[in-house]
């Protein structure tokens, strides 16, 4: 273990920083890193084992025990739970004879859930190592357990490969794009390098004059202006600055990056490769989520073909001095590195928790140096602005969001997938074209952003109405609504970094609530206390997740108010409905051998 | 450029220097600020969140919010006392803060914080009751997380001052707490006298210093008759060990 | 009309109680206003009619904590829990630290009356009297049982504390107390 340890250390140089991809490493060979593991990892860097317990801790891909040299995730979105995950979580348990969050006596299998693997547009979906298995049935999970018994390779699973580059020898995955609708601006076929040949020919004062008037603006969802970005970074005076591209999508519900990172890797490579022409910069990162570790070969192979084309690497397109070059940073399956100064955090070998700000990352971002860090879909709209130019995405769109937006659709629908339209349509239009003839509640913007009803669906998405990183959950009338709001509670104290007392601890607080109200154990003053608590952990809390975790109950209280009313009742005689009497006497019965005098009106009867 | 500017705190003008924070800028102007997880001397985090305040309308926490010139501050509105006291709630609700038996009672600024924002209004929120087990094995520290407020005080001591990095956080979300160099802390090569193990450090009763408990007598503790407040809390009147 | 005051020592020390009769002299000046019912103090063992306040001091470890908390809440109109024990568990709820064992209950028995090493107890037996009310499987502060209007901390809170308290709420004033009468140890 030793050996293989400090060889792995040695790759990345002893390097403190690169943390994260030693312990990837080591995971993927040790299958776990345990004590003995981390204190090997902290003597080769020169820190201490708690340091590196801390970040081994931190991720869900990465475990303190060792693992089976299987380790199949099932996904637990709503989406996927709506289309059967549960049941498939259970076959999976049944044919390993494996409990969730197990591993086998003799190493082979261990078995877990994982909260989003962004594919609900074909769910229910799996990861067995690094392989995405989609629309499970029963069937085919006891076809697969079969296989995987019989010493059957992951990735050797895949029978069907999906359309487009999903098919490609470096991705062969089983997933499909499920592009519904290709618009003007990133899905229809774009010329190679157009953007960057024209970028260059220009002085960066120039492109960031375009960008700001193409008022492109974030696609991740928060939608800051992305020139007023570039330009905030282009104007320190540092000795280097960094471009990162987000690609940990991690909102439950969307899935358009996964996209774009199949389809269109090269027009975001492009995209970055002018980001860094503009603000000055030799290094990029791709910021790759875990559960798209199975795109990583491909897009490494996009990388090395543009350096042998010479859109990458030294003297970009003959321009001499413009030296840029990208690495890509594997996640280890935490949604909150989607955060741009928690995914700083964790390229820098950290815990992915979000830093202080300000500095902003475009003052003071990896390693100290300003950083852009953007979304897949902001790159690639970049690089598509400085081939059309700034008016021409402006003519897309509304007066504050401009351009086309990619949507990822799923849930009650007949026709999930990726949309690419101009922003400012109507829900209802968005969804006539999904084909969810009795959609009752669309979810805006995944867990974080607004649940809305039926009243709302002329309400318009953008930054002006609602805003969406591209997440769209369609949820019919027979989806129970508190169930939903209970699950993404759940999804925000599981993903918590914990770093700030009103989302560690507030949201449990409200998922604890959500569960006594769906049980019909809370009176109308627990609405008071929902909003009241709601409200504190918005305000108090340090970064967007706590800003955004209360939504999903404050929506549905003003949007969906009926379906507190019905569960809400007066008791009128103060006593707790929530407190079980019997129950708390369970156990004390089966010890003394005896009824209850009190609470047993049968307490005579043998 | 390093003219000093001026802003307001509730309606006091407080004068500034560049880059200071609002935490600084009034510490220095003797405005109190309520604050767990900042204390002097060592680098502010901004976790705890009850240094809440409003600066021209949004929350930030103090401590790390720089000071702008001409902002309105809001401090001791009924609306921040009303975060200050859940966030102080919500820290004795995760942990167990039994404090009649604890050593810290007293000196303990959770339990001042507490008294400070005069909480006595009805329990509103579960308690979590964690039930993790009390490191003893140092010859001369208690480490009892159950009653930790993952103010990280002790892990930036540890870190930046001794030098050490014995302590450091481990887990995420409600898992989250503070682990130690090994596999217990006699493992680890902290000492009595290191700052992170400072009666100052640890503002609650997480960090226990052995065969020095209950040194003060009831009626004459840190906060038995003053309320927490600048030069009565972190790093002052304490004394080291 | 004299106001009715209820008070009940529950999973608690009766420490609060003393603490009570350590208002002193006030004693005689609070009977001019109120009148006790239910109460250790005068030995009711019963509510005689509704009253206006319930003291109530200890949290719930047993069944007939439970029983005696719910008839408190239905017969007065304001509930308030005295004393750490009321308000968050006191020193019985450190026996919900043992939760995480498989078995807490028997384990929290065992060790009370069997393993440990303080333990003198020749019959070797863990009591289980037919008169004995059944543990809960772990201990509850008020709040988890019934719906508590107020509180007033303390481990116990001093004579002063509870007078003041008193006499603002049955002169129907907000609650103030001066700093050192706020405590919760």
């Amino acid at each position: 273990m030793e050996s293989r340890i400090v060889s792995i250390c040695r790759r990345y140089a002893d390097d403190r920083t690169r943390l994260m991809d030693i312990l990837l490493e080591v995971q993927r060979e040790l299958r776990g890193i345990e004590p003995a593991a981390m204190e090997l990892i902290a003597r080769q860097l020169g820190i201490t084992r708690v340091e590196v317990e801390g970040v081994v801790s931190f991720y869900a891909f990465f475990s303190r025990r060792t693992k089976g040299e299987i380790i199949i995730r099932v996904c637990d979105d709503i989406i996927d739970r709506h289309a059967g995950g549960r049941e498939i979580a259970k076959v999976f348990v049944e044919e390993l004879g494996l409990a969730i969050g197990t591993t086998s006596a003799d190493g082979r299998f261990s078995l877990e859930i994982t909260p989003f693997l962004g594919m609900s547009d074909q769910a229910p979906s799996a990861m067995v190592n690094e392989t995405i298995l989609t629309r499970l049935t029963v069937q085919k999970v006891r076809l697969v357990c079969a296989r995987l018994r019989e010493g059957t390779e992951p990735r050797d699973l895949v029978v069907h490969t999906g359309d487009g580059n999903n098919s490609h020898p470096l991705i062969r995955a089983e997933v499909n794009n499920n592009i519904r609708l290709a618009g003007e601006v990133l899905l229809c076929p774009v010329p190679a390098n157009a953007g960057l040949r024209s970028a260059l020919q220009r002085r960066p004062q120039e492109l960031l004059a375009e960008l700001e008037e193409s008022g492109l603006t974030g696609r991740g969802g928060a939608g800051f202006p992305t020139g007023k970005k570039w330009r905030a970074a282009a104007d320190t005076a540092a000795t280097r600055r960094f471009i990162i591209c987000n690609a940990d999508e991690g909102e439950p519900g969307t899935f358009k990056d996964r996209v774009l990172l199949t389809e269109r890797a090269d027009l975001m490579i492009e995209g970055m490769t002018i980001a860094a022409y503009t603000v000055g910069s030799d290094a990029g990162i791709i910021y790759l989520r875990g559960e798209y570790s199975y795109l990583r070969p491909y897009l490494e192979s996009v990388l090395q073909a543009r350096r042998e084309h010479g859109v990458l690497g030294k003297n970009i397109g003959g321009k001499q001095g413009f030296d840029f070059d990208i690495r890509i940073q594997l996640g280890a399956g935490a949604y909150i590195c989607g955060e741009e100064s928690a995914l700083i955090s964790s390229c820098e070998g950290l815990r992915g928790e979000p830093k202080n700000r300000p500095p902003f990352p475009v003052e003071s971002g990896y390693l100290g140096f300003p950083t852009v860090v953007d979304n897949v879909e902001t790159y690639c709209c970049a690089a598509r602005i400085m081939e059309q130019g700034g008016a021409w995405f402006g003519s897309f769109g509304t007066d504050r969001s401009s351009g086309t937006k990619l949507f990822s659709v799923s849930g009650d629908c007949a026709r999930p997938g990726v949309y690419e339209l101009p922003f400012g349509i109507t829900v209802r239009d968005l969804l006539d074209r999904v084909d969810a003839p009795d959609a009752a509640a669309v979810q805006v913007g995944g867990p974080s952003g607004e649940m809305i009803n039926m009243s709302q669906f002329e309400r318009r998405l953008c930054l002006e109405d609602l805003p969406t990183g591209g997440s769209v959950m369609v949820f019919s009338q027979r989806r129970n609504i508190l169930e939903i709001v209970d699950h993404f509670l759940e999804f925000f104290v599981e993903e918590s970094c914990g770093y700030c007392t009103p989302c560690r601890v507030g949201n449990v607080f409200l998922k604890k609530r959500i569960e006594k109200v769906r049980k019909g154990l809370c009176e109308l003053e627990d609405l008071a206390y929902l909003k009241e608590l709601g409200k504190t952990i918005a305000v108090t809390s340090r970064c967007g997740l706590g800003h955004t975790s209360p939504n999903p109950v404050l929506s549905t209280i003003r949007n969906f108010p009926l379906v507190y009313a019905v569960l809400l009742k007066e008791h009128g005689d103060g006593v707790q409905a929530s407190f079980d009497i019997q129950a708390a006497l369970e156990e004390s019965r089966r010890l003394a051998k005896r009824r209850s005098m009190i609470y047993d009106p049968n307490y005579d009867e043998a | 450029m390093n003219k000093p500017f001026k802003f307001e705190i509730d309606g006091i003008e407080i004068e500034a220097q560049r880059g200071q924070s609002i935490m600084q800028a009034a510490d220095e102007a003797g405005v109190y600020i309520p604050r767990l997880c900042d204390t002097e001397g060592l680098e502010p985090q901004g976790s705890c969140r009850v240094c809440v305040v409003k600066q021209n309308g949004r929350a930030v926490s103090a401590c790390t919010q720089p000071a702008i010139e001409g902002a309105k501050v809001e401090n001791e509105t009924e609306e921040i006392l009303g975060y200050r006291r859940d966030l102080v709630r919500m820290l004795y609700h995760e942990g167990n803060h039994l404090c009649p038996i604890c050593e810290a009672s007293g000196r303990c600024e959770l339990q001042a914080m507490g008294y400070r924002l005069g909480i006595t209004q009805a329990t509103k929120y579960p308690y979590l009751q964690p039930a993790r087990p009390v490191d003893a094995s140092h010859p001369d520290i208690v480490l009892d997380t159950n009653r930790c407020i993952l103010c990280g005080r002790c892990i930036r001591a540890s870190r930046d001052i001794d030098k050490k990095h014995v302590f450091e956080y481990v887990g995420r979300g409600i898992n989250k707490r503070v682990g130690v160099n090994g596999n217990k802390l006699a493992e680890t090569d902290v000492k009595l006298n290191d700052r992170a193990i400072d009666l100052a450090t640890c503002p609650v009763g997480c960090i226990i210093q052995k065969g020095r408990g209950f040194f003060a007598p009831i009626g004459e503790r840190q906060f038995d008759k003053k309320p927490i407040t600048l030069g009565v809390g972190p790093g002052k009147n304490r004394g080291k060990s | 009309m004299k106001k009715r005051i209820a008070t009940v020592s529950l999973a608690g020390c009766f420490g609060c109680h003393m603490s009570l009769l350590d208002i002193d002299e006030r004693l005689l000046e609070l009977l001019q206003q109120v009148e006790f019912d239910r109460s250790p103090l005068n030995d009711l063992k019963r509510f005689t009619r509704r009253c206006d306040i319930g003291l109530v001091e200890g949290g719930c470890c047993n069944e007939e904590n439970v029983h005696t908390l719910q008839e408190f809440r239905r017969n007065c109109d304001v509930l308030i829990a005295v004393g750490q024990c009321a308000v968050m568990g006191g020193l019985p709820v450190m026996r919900n630290a043992i939760m995480h064992s498989d078995d807490p209950l028997r384990e929290c028995l065992e060790t009370a009356y069997l393993d440990s090493d303080k333990v003198y107890n020749p019959s070797n037996q863990i009591p289980n009297d037919a008169a004995l009310p059944l543990l809960l499987d772990k201990v509850y502060t008020l709040a988890d049982v019934v719906k508590v209007d107020y509180q007033i901390p303390g481990c116990p809170p001093s004579g002063d504390t509870l007078w003041n308290t008193l006499e603002a709420l049955l002169a129907g004033k907000p609650v103030e107390l001066a700093y050192e009468q706020l405590r919760y140890d």
